[in-house]
């Protein structure tokens, strides 16, 4: 019997190799198949190609969007002859952030369609709405997001221009998201054409995290952490005279409205915003190893969040000139930067050098209120050292306490930040008026970041609303 | 109660396949055909539980009941295989028989949801098909001089390879069938077995470098002209199913690699030169940026895979109608998107099952040219599975070939027909030859017996053991 086998064994060898090998082919076919279609399966469903989502569509009525505090944002409801209408309560508040589902989709509409347009009702759910005839409700979405902060943001946006986003630094979820001027996505059929044709004003662009803004004097962060990473141990004895201007070759810079800071040290800079300081800093960091922060602190790169994001773009190498360098350490020339990615580094100095994704969808339950997906809250990674942040921390406060964010001192909570007034166009003094901040200073819950387009100072125009948030909130 | 009965029959067809697929595996723990015969049993009936929950899915989901009448006929062919082959051919393999006639029980399932005129065509072919698959084993065989016609083979293979690429009708950029008297043959399908055929006559006896200098040639104007036409699926099969077979004749690695190497740097040129292979390679490897052009065809199939979840959406819930080519090159997606996950990943198991009872039978046999006819079939029909699965789910570029016993198309079901019984013929070969061993074995045994001195009451053990050792030394001897 021995003989036998072996003598066979050895005679088909080759038969035995290649029935393993296309048995081994077939096994990981199978596995990719399974991986593929289990992971691939909600981004193939919203990809506008597949006729599928329509099944879902006339099966499902689409489901609901809620705040965190259970309000509704979006809902659809039907008249007496079944024709759906999608309702937004609260207009045009929630435009950007919400989005719509018509004519295309965005915001949380597309970015949570899936769960949208699919049930998780149960069977006898589903019998006894087949019996009357009537669609399956789709999955609710719950976000992370407050109609009360969304509310105070918008209203103190007021007319301008601009973007309000409101973070929790320890979790990353968005509070608020504000973008002006918005629209009522109610009526985003009708007004459709009218919004595309507008180029001038961009109506649907998401100002948060696709407009792109130079970030005038809300940079001197990173100039700020450049500086503190190449002199670690003498950068509290940085001295500076500032008489209005600096002068390096032909190229000049001057502080805002031209003001003269005098003698300062490195935490005054900060605090009163000096460019003519900054410039003389910038000139003295190391090209090379700033590209590095600044790589690391997300520039140049598409983030990784749900959202539909701008890239904000910077340019600095070994090679860049002086005069280019003057204008980067103050957030002038050709830097841009989104709203969002301002609110993370600021999030990150908040939250002891460690970013937080940036979330809006919570959680998705089914009808009767059970859970069918949770998002929990994710590290994007660590930006900077704790140490870092915790110096950053001092010198942000020391705007509030002594600086161009004045107008939060004296409140009941401490509040730390940094203000900008960023130039743009040809006209001398046209700024739109930046702030970045959070409070409380020594433990911080919320992050705020307000871009005002053309307003002026960022002291004067954006800390006030600022505190009308923060306020809103500690109250 | 329509929705109850929805979601419960696609759990109920879920569980049925996998337990029949199983089977399909425990077959293997066992060396005879007598062992299995429980497990055939069972197979028999959960493939008819199988098909009959698809069926009255089918009519629910339709509303009409006329489906079932569809339905009792196939059974009745169905059921009339299964005991034909047991009938008439005991020693043949019932691995084999059952999963062919589940594979066409699928194929009908899928084809009825799909389009229903489509499916009746594909019956009556695969009744026609079935009819000539039956005397198939009969003449393997009975009639030796299958050995000798080497020439005959290949003469008539690339003679009809040629007449296609010449005359033949160009379907979606690549020349694959002619018609004669209104019936279209896709000669490439059938040519497949004369190939093996060629390899297993011309590499039996001899398999040195002259032989298989001979046989590349050969093989080499298979591939071209198959090539030139542009049906770049069966050249490859072609190809791979050349190198396997010397392989396994020569049993040197170094025509193996040479294989490798050469088809590499075939690929290669291939992909330099022809634009439509460059297109191919472009829609494998991002389909979605020529999602309007190139692509749409894999894209198409990748979202009816990824729409099924483990258990489908159910038949007549989805829309496999979508996918271009749906009831040929992407069928098997149609399967995956209404049938699910569980379900294709089991029919992948069922096709390898197929295979490696090929494969067994091949090893069986001692007879070489039997033995690569086997080989080179076994190796023919998964690839083929490989090549269409694998196109179709973007798990290698898209080749256009068919998916064995489940696409519609005549000539693929009955050229798999073909194969299959051949197999089964082999198989009774393999048998017999055990049996004439066996017989040979007890003889010489006996004069040893007479001569040696046995102690009484050693049992049939011992007697059994003389035996094999004694057919193990006649294997020597050769």
């Amino acid at each position: 019997m021995k003989t036998s086998k072996k003598k066979a064994k050895k005679k088909n060898r080759e038969i035995t190799i290649v029935t393993w090998v296309f048995t081994l082919l077939f096994l990981g076919l199978a596995g990719y198949i399974t991986y593929y279609s289990a992971t691939h399966r909600q981004e193939l469903i919203n990809n506008s190609y597949n006729g599928r989502q329509q099944i879902l569509i006339a099966q499902n009525r689409r489901g609901r969007i809620l705040s965190a505090g259970g309000d509704v944002l979006a809902q659809t409801v039907s008249d007496e002859e079944g024709n759906e209408k999608r309702e937004y309560p609260y207009q045009n508040l929630f435009s950007h952030v919400v989005g719509y589902a018509s004519n295309g989709r965005m915001g949380v509409e597309a970015q949570a369609n899936y769960y949208l347009i699919n049930t998780s009702a149960s069977l006898s759910q589903k019998a006894a709405l087949d019996l009357n005839g009537e669609k399956y409700p789709g999955d609710d979405v719950y976000t992370t997001l407050n109609v009360n902060l969304q509310q105070v943001a918008s209203t103190a946006l007021g007319v301008y221009q601009g973007a309000v986003i409101v973070t929790e630094p320890a979790t990353g979820k968005v509070l608020a998201m504000v973008s002006k001027p918005d629209f009522n996505p109610e009526q985003i059929a009708d007004i459709w054409d009218e919004l595309v044709e507008d180029k001038d004003s961009s109506i649907l662009l998401n100002r948060v995290t696709q407009g792109l803004y130079p970030p005038g004097s809300t940079f001197k962060i990173i100039t700020a952490l450049e500086y503190i990473r190449e002199n670690p141990d003498t950068y509290q004895n940085y001295r500076y005279n500032c008489n209005g201007s600096i002068t390096k070759g032909p190229d000049r810079i001057q502080c805002y409205h031209g003001t003269v800071h005098g003698a300062e040290d490195f935490s005054k800079s900060f605090a009163k915003s000096c460019n003519t300081s900054f410039a003389n800093i910038g000139l003295s960091l190391d090209r090379s190893a700033f590209g590095d922060t600044l790589e690391q602190l997300l520039f140049g790169q598409d983030l990784t969040t749900t959202f539909n994001t701008n890239i904000s773009r910077i340019d600095v190498r070994e090679d860049t000139p002086d005069a280019d360098m003057m204008q980067i350490s103050i957030g002038q020339g050709t830097t841009s930067i989104t709203p969002l990615l301002l609110n993370m580094i600021t999030c990150a100095i908040a939250n002891e050098g460690t970013l937080m994704t940036p979330y809006v969808v919570d959680y998705v339950a089914g009808s009767a209120g059970n859970t069918v997906k949770t998002f929990s809250p994710s590290s994007y990674g660590r930006l900077l050292s704790q140490q870092e942040a915790d110096i950053l921390k001092g010198l942000m406060t020391d705007v509030v306490e002594e600086g161009t964010a004045s107008r939060l001192k004296g409140l009941s909570y401490t509040a730390a930040g940094k203000t900008g007034s960023a130039e743009y166009g040809t006209v001398k003094g046209d700024s739109h008026a930046w702030f970045t901040g959070f409070a409380p200073a020594d433990d911080p819950q919320i992050c705020v970041t307000i871009i005002i387009e053309g307003a002026g100072a960022g002291g004067d125009y954006a800390v006030p609303i600022a505190k009308r948030i923060f306020d809103a909130y500690f109250q | 109660m329509e929705l109850y009965v929805s979601e419960f029959s696609r759990y109920v067809i879920a569980l049925l396949i996998i337990l029949y697929t199983y089977e399909c595996f425990a077959v293997f723990r066992y060396e005879t055909e007598e062992e299995r015969s429980g497990i055939y049993l069972r197979q028999n009936i959960l493939m008819f539980a199988l098909h009959f929950s698809c069926f009255l899915v089918i009519c629910f989901e339709t509303g009409d009941i006329t489906y079932l009448f569809f339905y009792a006929f196939q059974q009745i062919v169905l059921y009339a295989v299964v005991a034909l082959y047991r009938m008439v051919y005991p020693d043949g393999n019932r691995l084999l028989v059952n999963n062919m006639c589940t594979l066409l029980s699928i194929s009908f399932v899928i084809l009825t949801r799909l389009d229903f005129s489509k499916a009746i065509r594909q019956f009556i072919i695969v009744m026609g098909s079935l009819a000539i698959a039956l005397i198939i084993p009969y003449f393997v065989h009975k009639f030796k001089f299958i050995k000798n016609l080497k020439w005959l083979y290949a003469l008539v293979g690339i003679a009809a390879l040629s007449v296609v690429m010449i005359l033949g009708q160009t379907t979606y950029g690549s020349k694959l069938s002619y018609s004669i008297a209104g019936i279209t043959f896709q000669p490439s399908e059938f040519v497949k077995i004369l190939f093996v055929f060629f390899v297993a006559s011309a590499l039996y006896q001899s398999s040195g470098f002259f032989e298989v200098f001979t046989t590349a040639v050969v093989a080499a104007a298979h591939v071209i002209v198959l090539v030139i036409s542009k049906d770049l699926g069966s050249a490859l099969i072609f190809f791979v199913v050349y190198v396997l077979m010397v392989f396994v004749a020569s049993r040197n690695f170094l025509y193996l690699l040479a294989g490798a190497a050469g088809g590499s740097g075939a690929a290669f040129i291939a992909w330099q030169v022809f634009t439509h292979v460059q297109v191919r390679v472009q829609a494998w490897k991002d389909p979605w940026s020529v999602i309007d052009a190139e692509g749409f065809q894999i894209t198409q199939s990748l979202f009816a895979i990824s729409s099924g979840g483990p258990f489908g959406l159910g038949l007549f819930k989805g829309t496999p109608g979508a996918i271009p080519l749906v009831t040929t090159d992407f069928i098997f997606s149609a399967i995956a998107e209404e049938l699910g996950i569980v379900f294709v990943v089991c029919l992948i198991l069922i096709c390898v099952s197929c295979f490696i009872m090929f494969m067994r039978i091949a090893s069986g046999i001692y007879d070489r040219f039997y033995q690569l006819t086997a080989f080179g079939l076994g190796v023919t029909y998964i690839f083929q599975v490989f090549l269409t699965i694998g196109g179709g789910t973007k798990f290698i570029p898209l080749t256009g070939v068919t998916l064995p016993l489940i696409s519609y198309g005549g000539s693929s079901v009955l050229t798999t027909l073909v194969m299959f019984s051949t197999a089964e013929g082999l198989c009774i070969i393999g048998q017999e030859e055990e049996q004439r061993r066996r017989e040979q074995a007890r003889k010489r045994k006996k004069k040893r017996i007479t001569a040696k001195h046995v102690p009484e009451g050693a049992g049939r053990l011992k007697e059994d053991m003389a035996l094999e050792d004694a057919a193990g030394e006649e294997i020597e001897d050769e």
